[in-house]
């Protein structure tokens, strides 16, 4: 069986180096702890595609699963999970995030 | 009725064995945000420093308090800030 949200989710984050599901968009973030990861993606100056599960409850409910992860915002780089708001946070402020990003090979936006 | 905080803390102790364990209920300042409710009891903060945190990695440690604390999520529970350290990372701070 297969199931098209979970296919859309596989996809995203295998085309996307960086992929971050969040609440809203990084222009009107519709949760502050989404808006606390944009705006580190942002000061780390790296590209990143979002998905905004407000707009499918589907996906809201799927993205969890596939994670096994209760909350949004969820980030996945290079089609791995790294956390949400409080891990990615903590990984920024030891400097983690940006020496994984790094090593990942995921280079500075122009 | 106890309340949510006093339940994540019983249930907390009893897993962790903590050292350090400060739950606060964080849903005052999120009124009116998404998945706020009238009642209350929404979004909470967790400081809990544990031995059993130690070679685990931070994934790892959210989602064993996460599976603890899987009934909560389904009856209200909307958001947790979570700072899960072993007791030698909690010194540094």
């Amino acid at each position: 069986m297969t199931n098209p949200v979970i296919d859309r989710i596989q996809s995203e984050i295998t085309e996307n180096p960086v992929m971050l599901y969040m609440k809203g968009t990084p222009m009107f973030p519709q949760c502050g702890f989404s808006a606390r990861v944009v705006q580190i993606l942002s000061h780390v100056n790296v590209p990143f595609k979002t998905a905004n599960v407000l707009e499918d409850p589907d996906l809201r409910e799927a993205i969890k699963q596939f994670s096994n992860w209760p909350t949004i915002p969820q980030l996945y780089v290079k089609g791995e999970f790294i956390g949400g708001c409080d891990i990615v946070t903590e990984m920024f402020q030891s400097g983690e995030l940006e020496e994984l990003l790094r090593e990942k090979g995921v280079v500075a936006a122009e | 009725m106890q309340s949510r905080a006093t339940r994540l803390e019983a249930v907390l102790q009893q897993t962790f064995a903590p050292s350090l364990l400060r739950v606060t209920d964080d849903s005052a300042r999120h009124a009116g945000h998404l998945g706020a409710r009238p009642e209350g009891e929404t979004h909470y903060n967790i400081l809990l420093v544990s031995e059993a945190f130690r070679g685990m990695s931070r994934v790892e440690r959210h989602r064993a308090v996460h599976s603890v604390l899987g009934g909560e999520f389904s009856d209200g529970l909307h958001a947790l800030a979570l700072t899960l350290r072993t007791p030698e990372e909690h010194a540094q701070q």
